[in-house]
């Protein structure tokens, strides 16, 4: 399974970031396919990237909304929330697990040899502070004499943007090199932390940092597909804890917002069989036992 | 009560998850019908260097 979800991984990552001619072109796509969302975090203003963010897209309406309402347009931002919630509505985190980039590529670093570490549950709040202030708040009310605010989410914080789109519009535009100062330099040490830190750490930046996180996981007890745990077959043994990527204790808190529905808990650890896939309270695949009609627990 | 009839009654369909997934996909549909995405194709063709960290 988890081979498979690498795959998915891989696709979904070369289907957001499809567009190989940017050597040559020395630019960013600028097709129509621009207009279709990418599920997870990859930046519009890397060269290879077919898709658009909703986190920049989220905060660029956000920093426009007072000159767009008085030219009478409603950009509000209700075509991109609409699709990043139905997604939520259906996956939840299931999304960063399996959809996005970013999260891949802390896979990646995290399987270099290196002592581990946890990340503190306090930290794991600190997304949704990001979320709040620097892709809605900040942006809808720090303004100029214009009206117009600023992508903070993307100025000041995301490593994802830097590394994507920085990094290589600098490499491929040499007349920008003249623009690089403190800012940058700011950027672009947020950008080697969390590339340490996924390595000492899993998933860093999805548990600490990452609205797009954030928005999934306020829909932990409402999604579509999630991850059911059979407390009639669950013996307690905390094999699912040490699993776990993303540091959530399954058997204490099966809906927990920081599950990514990975499956390592049902497929690597659960060795009863206590954990399995539902899609709306339906469960996919019902155990021979269950079949019967007869459960371990009462059986 | 028979093995199917305890099956049905453990696994009851949840209705919340749709009831989002509608509210969501009307937001998406006024969202469109207000022509928002040819606002968000016009800014995501254009490198926002401010957004990258340059300048």
């Amino acid at each position: 399974m988890n081979i498979l979800r690498k795959w998915v991984q891989v696709i979904i990552g070369l289907l957001t970031n499809a567009y190989w001619a940017f050597p040559f072109t020395r630019s960013i796509y600028q097709g129509p396919m621009k207009v279709i969302c990418a599920p997870g975090l990859n930046c519009y203003s890397c060269p290879a990237a077919t898709t658009y963010c909703p986190i920049g897209t989220i905060q660029q309406l956000m920093a426009n909304v007072r000159l767009s309402l008085e030219s009478g347009q409603f950009f509000v931002g209700f075509s991109v929330v609409g699709f990043i919630g139905v997604l939520g509505g259906i996956f939840g985190r299931l999304v960063c697990g399996w959809g996005c980039p970013f999260g891949f590529l802390q896979e990646l670093l995290h399987k270099l040899p290196s002592r581990k570490f946890g990340v503190p549950r306090l930290l794991c709040y600190g997304k949704y502070f990001f979320l709040a202030f620097f892709v809605v708040l900040l942006p809808l009310l720090v303004v100029d004499e214009f009206g117009g605010g600023i992508t903070w989410f993307c100025k000041f914080v995301c490593p994802a943007g830097t590394l994507e789109a920085g990094l290589p519009m600098l490499a491929l535009q040499p007349g920008l090199r003249e623009q690089v100062g403190v800012l940058f330099a700011w950027k672009f040490v947020i950008m080697v932390f969390f590339i340490f830190w996924s390595v000492l750490a899993s998933r860093p930046f999805c548990r600490t940092t990452c609205p797009l996180g954030a928005f999934y996981a306020l829909f932990a007890k409402v999604k579509l597909v999630r991850l059911r745990l059979d407390e009639n077959r669950c013996t307690n043994c905390r094999a699912c804890h040490a699993v776990c990527p993303m540091g959530v204790k399954f058997n204490e808190s099966p809906d927990d917002a920081e599950c990514i529905t990975c499956l390592a808990c049902m497929h690597k650890a659960c060795r009863f069989n206590a954990i399995s896939l539902e899609v709306g309270g339906i469960p996919l695949g019902v155990s021979p036992v269950e079949k019967d009609g007869v459960s371990p627990g009462t059986g | 009560m028979t093995g199917k009839q305890r099956l049905k009654k453990r696994y009851r369909l949840r209705q919340a998850p749709f009831y989002v997934i509608f509210f969501f996909l009307v937001c998406l549909i006024v969202g469109i019908a207000a022509n928002e995405p040819r606002r968000i194709l016009e800014q995501a063709v254009r490198v926002c260097l401010s957004c990258i960290g340059i300048g």
